[in-house]
């Protein structure tokens, strides 16, 4: 290498470290916004925005907490996201079961079916799911909203388990069965307990799912006592008086579950998002 | 194929179609043919909302390029590569409720960015990011950007790690620079993956931002944010107009059903020997 080769070498990886800090930065901001707002009196909210708190409070929590209605949305948003992600994975394996190791008539097509369904936007069924759930009394009821919730999530967590139950090698089934085991002996002790990995992947993608959701709670839980956190949220925006640092601490606490969701589960997290995607 | 389609669709889609076609007049459902999309074409706010939505699919090439190009160096081992992965990735996973109402208060007339702006001296540039209908959208298209980014870097990266190291190496022997290097092995390497990411964010763009704009803008002011989706809502859900409502859902459905089924077809062709091997 010469003088001008090591020159642009340099250059050229120092541009790429300024880049990758400065997304970094990027990424960054908003969530360090949220914190440091957080612990900060309104007083010095308004006097020093970006920097540091003098003295971090922890008033803002309290408030936040006993704030209208903030622990009945808090568990609205837990009750679905518990029931909705249990569901669906159930439901899930079993049929990911039947799609990876049995043979039925139109099994192709119906996996076919599930994948274009993955990214059918839930606004186009809107109408129509309304309109259905309304027949069946079930707008503004934890049934309702959980049945809609497995029905969007059952697409991605049928093709995530498929594809996970196709690398458990069929010897080890044959084998099981060979010694007497059921269908259902075989999924139970083997499938199962083998899938670990794939399980866990598909609780935190679909819990985040369901937690971060908006169009639908807003439409299927409009009464007040039954709205979501998301939804709580939203309503802050068109207040005229607005407590920011009180509403950072409340996104904070909104955000918690999700990030400690998220350092529990990175590995898997990302897995599945490639699966999904590359395969 | 077709026949489960259908079926699975079938009833829901047909209820749509059906309800597009009808208004509701004292109570009965009477069938009016196309009247519901002609005043459709006719609503200066819906067509508003579609030229919005198509404003939006222009960040499709930027997060690509983007996402691109960090997910490039990370994979070229910068110091710190693993921690700027998991930073980057954040803002995919966080709710788009929150973080954009964060962006609100960062872009409010009073906020942290004009503040900044200020204080660096460039007051001329502390402009009113939300509030005002020129700049509203590009705002917004600025957040999708910020938040859609990390999971085209997730997507690409991953893909770029199981790509054979040789054959970088060779190119490498070869003499070849870094631009040639990446226009020749990586960019082909990750075609599936980029023509994946690009569908998905088409779909997006086009049908799931009714988030960020609901939280951030309620499709203000004066109408210069409206999306699609949003109109359906407002139109299905405020002003009781079903029927309505349910024909711009018909031709939402229409728009992102070709681009479900190119999608679809590619999916076929890249992962045809894994399926049902």
């Amino acid at each position: 290498m010469n003088r001008s080769d090591k020159f642009w070498h340099w250059m050229g990886t120092i541009a790429r470290q300024a880049i990758v800090i400065l997304a970094t930065l990027m990424s960054l901001f908003p969530v360090y916004f949220m914190v440091v707002s957080a612990f900060k009196t309104r007083g010095e909210y308004i006097a020093n925005k970006w920097g540091l708190p003098t003295v971090p409070i922890l008033d803002n929590f309290a408030t936040a907490f006993a704030g209208e209605k903030f622990l009945i949305r808090f568990a609205n948003s837990t009750i679905l996201t518990v029931g909705s992600v249990g569901i669906s994975l159930i439901i899930a394996c079993l049929a990911a079961y039947a799609f990876a190791r049995m043979d039925f008539p139109g099994k192709r097509a119906i996996f076919n079916v599930l994948l274009s369904l993955m990214v059918v936007p839930p606004v186009v069924m809107l109408v129509p799911l309304f309109v259905s759930m309304v027949h069946l009394k079930l707008v503004n009821t934890y049934p309702g909203t959980t049945l809609i919730y497995v029905g969007l999530l059952l697409p991605f967590s049928v093709y995530l388990m498929t594809n996970f139950f196709r690398t458990i090698p069929r010897e080890i089934m044959e084998a099981a069965h060979i010694d007497g085991a059921s269908s259902f002996g075989v999924f139970w002790r083997i499938m199962m307990p083998l899938s670990a990995p794939a399980v866990i992947t598909l609780i935190v993608v679909n819990a985040l799912w369901v937690w971060n959701e908006l169009l639908i709670a807003l439409v299927f839980m409009q009464k007040d006592e039954l709205k979501t956190l998301m939804v709580g949220i939203t309503a802050l925006r068109s207040k005229h008086y607005v407590d920011i640092p009180v509403t950072m601490a409340g996104l904070f606490i909104a955000t918690l579950p999700i990030v400690v969701l998220y350092m529990f589960g990175q590995r898997y997290f990302i897995r599945g998002l490639v699966s999904g995607a590359v395969k | 194929m077709m026949v489960a389609l259908l079926f699975v669709f079938g009833y829901p889609v047909a209820r749509l179609i059906m309800m597009s076609l009808q208004r509701t007049s004292k109570g009965q459902e009477v069938f009016v043919g196309l009247t519901n999309y002609m005043a459709l074409f006719q609503d200066e706010v819906f067509i508003r909302a579609v030229r919005n939505n198509l404003t939006l699919v222009l960040n499709v090439p930027v997060m690509v390029v983007v996402a691109l190009l960090l997910a490039i160096f990370l994979f070229e081992r910068i110091r710190g590569w693993k921690i700027y992965q998991t930073t980057l990735f954040l803002p995919y996973l966080l709710p788009i409720v929150v973080v954009g109402l964060i962006f609100s208060y960062i872009f409010q007339l009073s906020g942290v960015l004009n503040e900044a702006l200020v204080a660096i001296g460039l007051p001329q540039l502390a402009l009113d990011w939300l509030g005002s209908p020129k700049l509203a959208l590009w705002t917004i298209m600025f957040v999708i950007i910020w938040k859609e980014v990390g999971l085209g870097v997730v997507l690409f990266l991953a893909r770029l790690m199981s790509v054979e190291e040789e054959l970088f190496d060779a190119a490498r022997i070869d003499g070849a620079n870094w631009w040639r290097l990446q226009w020749h092995i990586t960019i082909p390497q990750l075609s599936t993956v980029i023509e994946f990411f690009t569908i998905i964010s088409v779909i997006t763009m086009l049908s799931w931002v009714f988030n960020y704009v609901y939280v951030m803008t309620a499709g203000g002011p004066g109408n210069s944010t409206m999306v699609t989706e949003l109109y359906v809502y407002l139109q299905g859900f405020r002003y009781n107009q079903m029927n309505l409502a349910a024909a711009a859902s018909v031709l939402i459905l229409v728009i992102t059903g070709v681009l479900i089924f190119v999608q679809f077809r590619l999916r076929e062709r890249a992962g045809e020997e894994e399926t049902f091997a």
